[in-house]
């Protein structure tokens, strides 16, 4: 399946362009720390919510104008006239680990302290957005692919177990996931939140809410997982193991469960959005990701305040911009995947 | 009809059992009560604290706790919130009209808007409005709730031209009664849209594959041939039955609205039961969240039953009560 699945992916257009937009967008997330010119908790407490810093070509070189504070108590910079900064690339900076082991001080680009460069301005605390924005695609962009993964391992165990058994395994695990799919969701989400707290330390906040989500995500993929299982189990090749005298577990697991997994690759393409809207959503609320983390949602909770839509200081929403690219390509290219698996194939309740 | 209505109804009370021990359970376990902000003020007594303990019953095993909350929910007594000094279910039919409003209003936008597209995008497919509305939904379908949230209020900022939040304005009290009723729905159109948006596009995307399936079956064809007008055919008999699948999946509808809420309420500072929720847990008034959870689930089971029932009304084919 895997070469050829590839193969056919990328034939598609639809395939081919969600799958160049994920592989940068985790590309940037593995990178973050070089590709950023700084490090997400270096505040400046002298250029708060400070605009966009305009490039401009000078000197034919790429430059970073310069900006002066007209007025502290609304925040209003004004560009310098004639005046940048050049940018240094392969630069020295800030020191940092890379993939939280190797440690390096190179960045793409930096420019000449005292300016600064601002790629999307910067926050109420003068940290750089555009650096934040890197360090937290790769919680958000990470929960996604750690939380599916989860709920996957978990909806085919109890869903291939459920539709394998039969008899009263299956109509327990049916009512459960029925339970979980009427309760609204947030609610739970919260009670769980509450509770679980306590059992991780604050640095493992991310295991956290990684373990939440899949806790409520599961019952969908196991819904479906039994279903299909329910209809294998009658299919000739199944009754001819039976007859061969195989044992139950490994009809389940070598018979069974591998002709899920079309299905699944597609279903847990299309559910990765799920898992990066609920860590946004939580850490919107303030019970996700904690400071001084950064996360997407984290950035975006912090841009309720009424100063910033009465001022428009729009580049603190950017982070919504990354989240809404994110999950369009998640869904693009789990669509082409569905095409590519099967042409016929239909996911059920979509 | 009666015998089914009733038996759905019998199922809200193990499932509401079940939801309010989880719930009930899960705050026990969290670290903290309701009175660890007032343990934390250095001047006041003890012998306080431990006599506020006792009258709230925190000083008693969790199990204990929900049983004697069971016993008084069964004498139809919600409790008091401790935070705001009142009984819950005063506070709750405080809320409650104000999200089941929001959520009817998205409900209709939903509705209203997705139909006609989704009629209008399958009749033609390929077309610049099938293409259109498509793509629009694909993307509105990738937006945050309150990542939409944040652009309305930031619309509404910097254009003036609607409030920034709430559900009335300060004079709402001394207004004559007309504009009362428009200084309310004044502030429902923001939270509307941006709750109803979603609704839309999912809603637009079914009914499209569904019309479409339609639009294949034999009946079609044969209302084409009897020479009925094609708007008939469209609205009259492929809609009709293009409906029924959606129809029964409004209940979920509901509770994708309910959640949904509870982050737009929040960020527009709407008044309704989802911001009542969330405070409640983050200051851990115990009754009040029960008390949310289970209006909550109520509201989501009748508007399952609802839908079941407007399935049956509009399929005569779908007979419940054997």
């Amino acid at each position: 399946m895997g070469a050829d699945l590839v193969q056919s992916l990328l034939r598609r257009p639809a395939g081919l362009v969600s799958a160049i937009l994920l592989l940068l967008l985790y590309g940037a997330a593995l990178f973050a720390p070089f590709l950023a010119p700084t490090v997400p908790s270096a505040q400046d407490l002298n250029r708060t919510y400070h605009p966009p810093t305009a490039l401009v070509w000078q000197e034919g070189r790429l430059c970073v104008r310069l900006y002066r504070l007209v007025d502290p108590s609304t925040a209003t910079y004004e560009p310098l006239a004639g005046q940048a900064a050049h940018l240094r690339w392969f630069s020295e900076g800030a020191a940092y680990k890379l993939f939280g082991i190797i440690p390096a001080k190179t960045h793409l680009f930096t420019v000449e302290p005292p300016a600064v460069v601002y790629l999307l301005g910067s926050d109420a605390t003068g940290r750089d957005v555009f650096t934040r924005l890197l360090y937290g695609s790769g919680i958000s962009l990470g929960i996604g692919l750690v939380g599916v993964f989860l709920t996957s391992l978990l909806g085919l165990t109890i869903g291939g177990l459920a539709g394998y058994l039969g008899g009263w395994a299956d109509s327990l695990a049916m009512r459960f996931t029925e339970f979980l799919m009427a309760v609204p969701g947030l609610y739970l989400l919260l009670a769980l939140r509450a509770a679980l707290s306590s059992r991780f330390p604050s640095d493992a906040t991310f295991l956290l809410i990684v373990v939440i989500l899949s806790a409520l995500g599961w019952a969908g993929t196991a819904r479906v997982v039994r279903g299909l299982v329910l209809s294998l189990r009658e299919r000739p090749f199944i009754l001819a193991a039976n007859i061969l005298g195989q044992r139950p577990t490994v009809i389940l697991f070598r018979h069974l469960l591998p002709n899920t997994f079309s299905y699944l690759v597609v279903a847990a393409t299309l559910s990765v959005p799920g898992y990066i809207l609920g860590e946004a959503a939580l850490s919107f609320l303030g019970l996700g990701i904690q400071e001084p983390s950064s996360s997407w949602g984290l950035m975006l909770g912090q841009a309720q305040d009424i100063k910033i839509f009465m001022l428009n200081f729009w580049w603190l929403l950017t982070p919504g911009a990354a989240i809404i690219l994110t999950v369009i390509a998640f869904n693009l290219l789990g669509d082409a995947l569905r095409d590519a698996v099967d042409p016929r194939f239909r996911l059920p309740g979509r | 009809m009666t015998a089914f209505i009733l038996r759905r109804l019998g199922t809200l009370v193990p499932m509401l059992l079940a939801v309010t021990l989880l719930v009930f359970a899960l705050m026990s376990l969290a670290p903290g009560d309701f009175l660890t902000p007032v343990k934390a003020q250095r001047d006041i007594n003890p012998a306080l604290i431990a006599e506020l303990q006792k009258s709230f019953g925190l000083d008693r095993p969790w199990y204990e706790q929900y049983l004697r909350w069971l016993g008084n929910i069964v004498r139809l007594d919600f409790g008091y919130s401790w935070t705001y000094k009142v009984p819950v279910a005063e506070l709750i039919a405080q809320r409650a009209p104000a999200t089941i409003l929001l959520s009817l209003c998205s409900l209709a936008l939903a509705w209203g808007l997705a139909i006609p597209l989704a009629v209008l995008a399958a009749a033609r497919p390929g077309s610049w409005i099938d293409r259109l509305t498509s793509s629009a939904a694909y993307f509105a379908l990738a937006i945050p709730e309150f990542f939409l949230a944040l652009l309305a209020v930031w619309f509404a900022a910097q254009t003036g031209w609607f409030p920034i939040g709430g559900l009335t304005s300060l004079d709402h009290d001394f207004l004559p009664l007309g504009a009362r009723f428009l200084d309310v729905a004044w502030h429902l159109i923001l939270p509307t849209l941006v709750l109803g948006l979603g609704g839309v596009a999912g809603t637009l995307r079914v009914l499209r594959a569904n019309v479409l399936d339609v639009l294949r079956a034999e009946y079609v064809t044969a209302a084409r041939a009897k020479g009925l007008p094609e708007k008939i055919v469209l609205f009259r008999h492929v809609l009709r039955n293009a409906l029924n699948p959606l129809l029964s999946t409004v209940g979920y509808a509901f509770a994708g609205l309910l959640s949904g809420s509870l982050l737009v309420e929040n960020v527009m500072n709407y008044p309704g039961l989802g911001r009542l929720v969330y405070e409640a847990f983050i200051r851990e008034d115990q009754f009040v969240v029960l008390g949310s959870v289970m209006v909550g689930c109520t509201l989501l089971v009748i508007g399952n039953l609802i839908s079941d029932l407007a399935l049956a009304w509009s399929d005569p084919r779908v007979r419940y009560g054997r």
